[in-house]
């Protein structure tokens, strides 16, 4: 079953065609990994999936992008999208008020007040972003002095409190070092398990070992998308090839 | 052709002095004001009503009428300085035509002399408004006078506010009137209040205006619409008629009380901006 789908997506900022009549599907409880260069469309097209892009000025879309059954560019709930549609961003982006506060911050703005429920899902989440054992004893204190890595952990908790049913993650890892690293991967494994997952990566040692499928871009297009063994181990285009064994890119 | 050792020693001592001179000066007028002033500062002059000849002057009505002046200004300036600046940061499209026309105008009302603010405050707000000269005459003024000011700190404030905190909060599936109210305002909130505290060093500062919408009266306002004399307004009347010994030393004291409000008011500022760098780093 396929959670997003989309069709015939093109995308323009001003004069540029960044995206070019993309089609993809995105199979439910699933990693899907975007890769290719810098520049290549996969941010842009990760940004297209919960309407982040709304934010840019002078971009055009045209096409369609369905979640479910949803068609999200014909109607406007975007609040509603985004709820069910998280996301991560490249770097850590905790809010300067404290960890409890960060994870609270988008429940209350749905206007849930009820202090025990709020604890009770701040907990939740924290655990399944594996953060509660480091942070528990400090939930009022600033967000802003945990680590990288704890920073981006506590990025993805504050999304999972949202309960989406995808999360969308924009080279999560950039920024952290390798142990950091390792630790979100670890929790990407047990994610995968209750979200889908979309992810952009410049790693493409961290998109074969966390991802299902791979999709490679280049230049705005899409041009390989498969199973992440086939599409590093037999890729059908030249391009995919030179990519994946590091010709360029 | 000067050698590169000594142009550099040049530039090097002529930095230096030119930062001494500021430094020597600036204290030099605090030291001036403050041991001609200091010494008649006392309760009883701070206490004190004025009066024109009598020993026990003092300067509680000016006092007061200053704190007037100062509470309903901001209560008038701040919130509308504020929303415009959310208004230009938040809503408004960069660089729409609305845009450049309100920065345009915001940019002219800086640059005009305060004392044509006075000139205006008086034909409309006291005329015309019929006002009077009064408190809130003198409020509304200096409320358009320090407009610019504020919008443009909390402008830079607000702009200041990494676009990754706005980008998270809708990520979040929160309203804008949500996440401008509870993440972009908090964040933004230390610049603001120092904004808002270096326009109270203003309103404290102008004179002209004042006396032009709010009059001289020395009584203690009762309400809004009455006269009354800030502590500026009284140092420049008193200034008008130096004569004997004791009016000099009124003036002088009436200088040390505005410069110790004034250096209060740059401390705060100080406190909250180091509050804020600690708490955020």
């Amino acid at each position: 079953m396929n959670k997003l789908e989309v069709n015939n997506l093109n995308l323009f900022y001003g004069e540029n065609h960044a995206l070019k009549d993309i089609s993809i599907k995105i199979p439910n409880r699933q990693v899907t990994a975007l890769i290719g260069p810098s520049g290549c469309g996969k941010s842009t097209l990760l940004r297209t999936l919960n309407r982040m892009n709304d934010l840019v000025p002078n971009v055009t879309i045209n096409g369609e992008v369905k979640f479910e059954d949803w068609d999200i560019y014909a109607n406007n709930d975007v609040k509603q999208l985004r709820m069910r549609v998280g996301m991560v961003f490249q770097k850590a982006n905790p809010f300067p008020m404290s960890i409890y506060e960060n994870v609270a911050f988008g429940l209350k703005a749905q206007g849930m007040r009820d202090k025990k429920q709020l604890d009770k899902i701040v907990k939740e989440s924290l655990r399944s972003a594996a953060l509660w054992d480091e942070v528990q004893d400090r939930l009022d204190t600033s967000a802003l002095g945990l680590s990288g890595g704890q920073q981006q952990r506590l990025c993805i908790a504050r999304t999972i409190a949202m309960e989406p049913e995808v999360i969308l993650m924009d080279e999560p890892t950039s920024a952290l070092d390798p142990i950091a690293t390792h630790k979100i991967e670890e929790l990407m494994d047990e994610l995968r398990k209750k979200f889908t997952i979309v992810i952009v990566t410049h790693s493409m040692n961290q998109a074969k070992r966390i991802s299902d499928k791979t999709a490679f871009f280049w230049m705005g297009e899409l041009v390989e998308h498969g199973d992440t063994q086939q599409v590093f181990n037999q890729p059908q285009d030249k391009r995919t090839q030179g990519y994946v064994s590091g010709e360029f890119g | 052709m000067l050698k590169r050792e000594t142009q550099d020693k040049l530039l090097l001592a002529s930095t230096w002095a030119a930062a001494s001179i500021t430094i020597v000066f600036l204290l030099w007028v605090v030291w001036h004001i403050l041991s001609n002033g200091l010494s008649h500062v006392s309760w009883e002059f701070v206490s004190s009503a004025y009066t024109r000849i009598g020993e026990s002057s003092g300067i509680w009505s000016m006092i007061v009428s200053t704190v007037y002046m100062v509470a309903l200004t901001l209560s008038i300036a701040a919130p509308v300085g504020i929303m415009t600046a959310i208004y230009l940061t938040e809503y408004a499209k960069a660089g729409s035509k609305i845009v450049q026309v309100l920065r345009f105008c915001i940019e002219s009302l800086a640059g005009i002399p305060s004392i044509v603010y006075g000139l205006f405050g008086m034909t409309f707000f006291v005329t015309t408004l019929g006002l009077g000269f009064s408190i809130l005459a003198g409020a509304l003024t200096l409320s358009v006078l320090i407009l610019p000011v504020i919008i443009r700190t909390t402008e830079e404030a607000l702009m200041a506010v990494p676009m990754s905190y706005r980008e998270g909060g809708y990520a979040l599936g929160s309203s804008k009137i949500y996440t401008i109210w509870r993440l972009i305002l908090p964040s933004a909130m230390p610049g603001i209040v120092t904004s808002v505290i270096l326009s109270i060093g203003r309103v404290i500062g102008e004179s002209a205006p004042v006396f032009l919408t709010a009059g001289m009266v020395t009584k203690i306002p009762e309400s809004v619409f009455d006269s009354g004399r800030t502590l500026t307004v009284h140092l420049y009347k008193l200034t008008q008629e130096l004569f004997t010994q004791h009016e000099w030393d009124q003036a002088y004291a009436t200088a040390t009380v505005l410069i110790v409000l004034v250096l209060i008011l740059n401390l705060i500022t100080k406190i909250i901006a180091a509050r804020y760098n600690k708490a955020s780093h």
